[in-house]
């Protein structure tokens, strides 16, 4: 028995079909019709978030602690013990370090002795995620810097890319590091990159910050976009600085220095 | 001829090394694998259903969580309207594994069978196996 050469066409180009169209295949295509991915309507959303760190209100060791232990407990930042090999998420460091121009002996008292509370900055004109070779940093449309560290192969460009000292590398598995593990939010792994990530998954659930939260109001957080957000509205009052702003990667943080209360 | 006896030494080496995890494994039955799904929260649902079919997520789960990662991380979207209209926070350490408490008896068992190794729990913190948690 043969098989005509039409016959064997036939039957090549009826397989030839099958094979495309396998059965996951139509699973996908049943599926994608009726499926949507949303925003929360609770979210927070904005065109620009910023922070505004108000020195002022910053006095005691406790004040600084406060933000930055809570931070770092929800987002289960580890602690190495040493400085090599640390990583943070906010920290502090003194006014000379971070506005290094800006210093001369005749400030008020106080100024010069004050330190400064910091975090990514999550700039307007990123370089860091100019040299993410991976696209594992990016900037969102509400003006955050993020990061997805599925994606972060460690290659460290953004460190040596971000003028701010505002990420730290993983050198060891961070995981025995952490002393009390927050169930709700992931810890990272030996080989990636991390940073401050202005509470993303807070804002998705219509919260601000964490750090805001505890800062008594020494942390304003907002809409840099909105004239008539709480941002705007003490920026406009109040003289402000940025870190190196001089850089122009257009810094979201900026610093109420003051002398006293009503500076 | 010169060298038949080299080169069937070679390839007798060759079939062994090529043949061996077949032998090793032989007569070994590996239990089949049995995923269960008898968490406390999954025990309270009225209906019990994953986010999609079982089918779906038996086949397509990997691709799903890669998809929910992008929409939550990089488009800022976190809720999964699935294919029956149901919505759900995307969440895979605080929304999968709310019902899936028991890795070892429900991921570990699969995948373990198949001999795969997904990162998941480098940074995903696995929920606490207690007996009778809530
Ligand atoms: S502060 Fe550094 S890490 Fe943050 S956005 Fe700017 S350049 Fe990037
Ligand atoms: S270390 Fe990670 S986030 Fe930084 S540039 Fe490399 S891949 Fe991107
Ligand atoms: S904004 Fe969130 S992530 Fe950034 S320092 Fe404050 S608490 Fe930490």
């Amino acid at each position: 028995m043969s098989i005509s050469r039409r016959d064997f066409l036939k039957l090549a180009g009826i397989s030839s079909l099958g094979i495309g169209f396998s059965a996951t295949d139509l699973l996908w295509k049943n599926r994608a019709e009726a499926v949507e991915y949303m925003s929360s309507p609770k979210g927070l959303t904005a065109k620009r978030w910023a922070m505004v760190v108000d020195l002022r209100k910053f006095k005691t060791e406790e004040d600084y602690k406060r933000v930055i232990d809570a931070c770092h407990y929800i987002h289960n930042v580890p602690d190495f013990g040493n400085l090599k090999d640390e990583v943070k998420w906010i920290w502090t460091d003194t006014f000379e370090h971070v506005f290094p121009f800006q210093k001369n002996e005749y400030l008020p008292e106080g100024v010069q002795e004050k330190k400064a509370v910091l975090f990514c900055n999550h700039c307007d004109n990123p370089p860091c995620v100019r040299v993410c070779p991976t696209q594992a940093t990016f900037k969102r449309k509400d003006g955050i810097v993020a990061q997805d560290y599925h994606r972060c192969i460690g290659c460290r460009f953004c460190m040596a890319a971000c003028p701010f000292g505002s990420r730290s590398f993983n050198w060891r598995d961070p995981r025995p590091f952490i002393k009390r593990l927050y169930p709700k939010f992931p810890t990272r792994t030996k080989g990636v990159v991390e940073k401050c990530n202005f509470c993303v998954e807070r804002l998705a659930k219509g919260l601000g910050p964490k750090c805001v939260e505890v800062s008594n109001g020494g942390l304003i957080f907002g809409d840099l976009s909105d004239p008539e957000s709480e941002v705007r509205k003490i920026l406009s009052k109040h003289y402000s600085l940025r870190r190196k702003a001089e850089l122009g990667t257009r810094p979201s943080v900026f610093y109420i220095i003051g002398g006293d209360e009503d500076a | 001829m010169y060298d038949a006896g080299k080169i069937l030494l070679g390839l007798i080496i060759f079939l062994a090394f090529a043949t061996f995890p077949f032998y090793t494994n032989m007569g070994k039955a590996v239990a089949k694998p049995d995923p269960k799904l008898d968490t406390p929260v999954i025990q309270q649902m009225k209906v019990k259903q994953c986010v999609e079919s079982k089918e779906f997520m038996r086949a397509e789960h990997m691709q799903l969580l890669n998809h929910w990662r992008d929409a939550a991380l990089r488009r800022g979207e976190r809720l999964y309207k699935g294919s029956d209209g149901r919505i759900t926070e995307i969440s895979f350490q605080n929304q999968c594994l709310r019902c899936h408490s028991n890795k070892k008896k429900f991921c570990d068992e699969c995948h373990s069978y198949a001999a795969v190794k997904p990162y998941c729990w480098d940074c995903h913190i696995a929920p606490k196996e207690a007996k009778n948690e809530h």
